[in-house]
């Protein structure tokens, strides 16, 4: 157990200096922050709402995790087999999970880190009025969760390609559909045809469903376990894909 | 002495390719084996299922006795492995590539140093430490990814063409390496260059379409020439026949042949009767005959010939 929690964080410290090794993280950073404050100013009406709370800032997080965390996870493997890195990684004595649980940490406290530097909208609302802290609390523990959850996706997805941008694409695109599948559009249209079971299974499936009751204050439990599970569901399935495809 | 590298029966299929069809062999403790083949003829994946990065089809690999599917973590402390391509973290700078192994290899962090100062004295690293992998030159990564496997000092190294793409000089000083360490280690190193192999390989096997097709000492394979060990000369054309028959009365030779003619001259050569050495002295006691013969020499033969011979005739095309 202590093998496994050093050679892991040995790992995930090592991956996560490499995002602050190449300009990705600088861009990544001021990006994050720019877009997070302009959909809550200009689009979400910080201000004309006249209320003082984080909900037009928390409503866009899924859709700019959408683009923003392929990015940021579309590298971890992809990479590692395009440069052959991947044969030297595997031949170090450290098991699978180790290597890729230390990966994905990595990534989620680099979103972890941009999530902290937006901090300054909490203290301004704090500022301005005096909201619900526990609601924003919520709202963070949420984001972070639902980051971690698109995080997991897009690592699985980078262990099935040598190309960043194909990892990019393609966890993008399953990303846009775990959202989605909440949404009233793409309901209405499976209510038509599938029986109500499924409708309600798709529904159950969606970051936006889930998402909306954490950001509103309700860090039920069924979210977080469906945040966590697919987590872990998604890193089962990049253990796999690691295996599949390293020596191709 | 301990056997550290032990394959047995490796075989492993990609899709409809045998890649490496039935692979068993031993290194012990002080050799350096070397591993030839055409490109394509199943080295490299030999090597990464010794290494436990592929799993095998068929067959195990053990290092220093410990089964690399069994136990991987166990195996892999005992092992340093120079992947194909020598492959490093580019964004990194060498000191913290190396680091980073010496700690994942278990090492604390004044040990880490050591073991880091130690591998980087090695192989002359200290010029570049501060720079990033990627900016270096061809020459130094290498020399990064070597560094990486012997860091540990372990017991067997695995190393898939060390010496490509190095010049003269940096090949020579990984070659005294390998030489260096070859005393306490199992060493495997597959190679192009057949001049490394008499340089540092104690024995050499030779692969072709996922089979052993040779195994034995430099001078072992080149037995197996046809010309190895004849008497080579040339002689004026008009004296061919007369020095023919004098090479043909020493009891040593078995048969004298006319090779070819150029310049005048024919090239004579004399076999030596199957297995039999070649008296030291012949050269002289022909000379002594007052043979006018130019340019006496026994022929040894090359492992490029023995290579070609080996990886182009019939033995292993019956596998494919």
């Amino acid at each position: 157990m202590h093998e496994f929690v050093r050679n892991t964080s040995i790992i995930a410290r090592r991956e996560f200096v490499a995002y602050f090794s190449t300009p990705l993280a600088t861009v990544f950073l001021i990006i994050f922050i720019a877009l997070t404050g302009a959909f809550a100013f200009y689009v979400g009406g910080f201000f004309e709402r006249g209320q003082a709370d984080l909900a037009p800032f928390f409503q866009y997080h899924p859709w700019l995790y959408l683009l923003l965390v392929p990015a940021v996870a579309m590298r971890l493997w992809a990479e590692e087999r395009k440069s052959g890195t991947i044969e030297l990684l595997m031949t170090l004595p450290i098991s699978p999970w180790e290597a890729i649980l230390g990966k994905f940490l990595a990534a989620w406290a680099f979103i972890g880190v941009a999530l902290l530097l937006t901090l300054p909208m909490w203290i301004t609302v704090n500022v301005l009025g005096s909201p619900d802290n526990g609601v924003i609390l919520a709202g963070y523990v949420g984001s972070f969760l639902m980051a971690g959850a698109f995080l997991a996706v897009g690592s699985c997805i980078s262990a099935l390609t040598k190309n960043q941008v194909i990892a990019f694409i393609v966890s993008a695109t399953l990303c846009f559909l775990l959202v989605m599948s909440g949404l009233e559009l793409v309901l209405n249209v499976l209510r038509a045809w599938t029986p109500g079971f499924l409708v309600t299974a798709v529904s159950s499936m969606s970051f936006l469903s889930h998402f909306d009751r954490i950001a509103k204050g309700v860090l039920d439990l069924s979210s977080v376990v469906f945040y966590v599970s697919l987590i872990a569901f998604a890193l089962f399935a990049n253990r796999i894909f690691v295996e599949l495809k390293k020596a191709d | 002495m301990a056997v550290l590298i032990e394959a047995s029966d490796l075989e492993k299929r990609f899709g409809e390719i045998l890649a490496v069809d039935g692979i068993s062999l031993e290194v012990k403790r002080g050799e350096v084996l070397g591993f030839l083949g055409p490109n394509g003829a199943g080295k490299s994946t030999t090597m990464k299922m010794l290494t436990g990065f592929l799993e095998p089809d068929a067959g195990s690999a053990r290092i220093a006795g410990i089964d690399v599917l069994d136990e991987p973590k166990q195996a892999k402390r005992q092992l340093g492995y120079l992947p194909e391509g020598a492959p490093c973290y580019g964004d990194m700078t060498a000191r913290g590539f190396l680091t980073f192994i010496a700690e994942i290899r278990g090492f604390d962090r004044d040990e880490a140093k050591r073991r880091v100062a130690g591998a980087v004295e090695k192989t002359q690293l200290s010029s570049v430490l501060e720079q990033t992998i990627e900016t270096l030159s061809k020459g130094f990564k290498r020399r990064v990814a070597i560094a990486q496997a012997i860091l540990h000092d372990p017991q067997v190294l695995i190393m898939d063409e060390p010496t490509d793409g190095l010049d003269p000089n940096q090949k020579h000083q990984v070659r005294r390496l390998i030489a260096d360490m070859a005393a306490d280690k199992a060493i495997i190193v597959s190679t192009h260059i057949l001049e490394e192999v008499e340089a540092v390989c104690s024995r050499a096997v030779i692969i072709n379409r996922g089979r052993i097709v040779a195994d034995g000492t430099a001078e072992d394979l080149m037995r197996r020439l046809p010309y190895h060990n004849t008497i080579a000369m040339h002689v004026p054309a008009g004296r061919a026949e007369a020095v023919a028959k004098a090479l043909s009365e020493f009891a040593a030779i078995a048969k004298v042949e006319t090779v070819g003619t150029a310049n005048g001259r024919v090239r004579l050569r004399a076999s030596p009767h199957a297995g039999a050495p070649i008296p030291s002295d012949l050269a002289s006691l022909i000379r002594a005959r007052l043979i006018e013969a130019e340019e006496v020499h026994v022929e040894r033969g090359n492992l490029d010939e023995v290579f070609r011979q080996i990886t182009t005739s019939d033995a292993g095309t019956s596998h494919a």
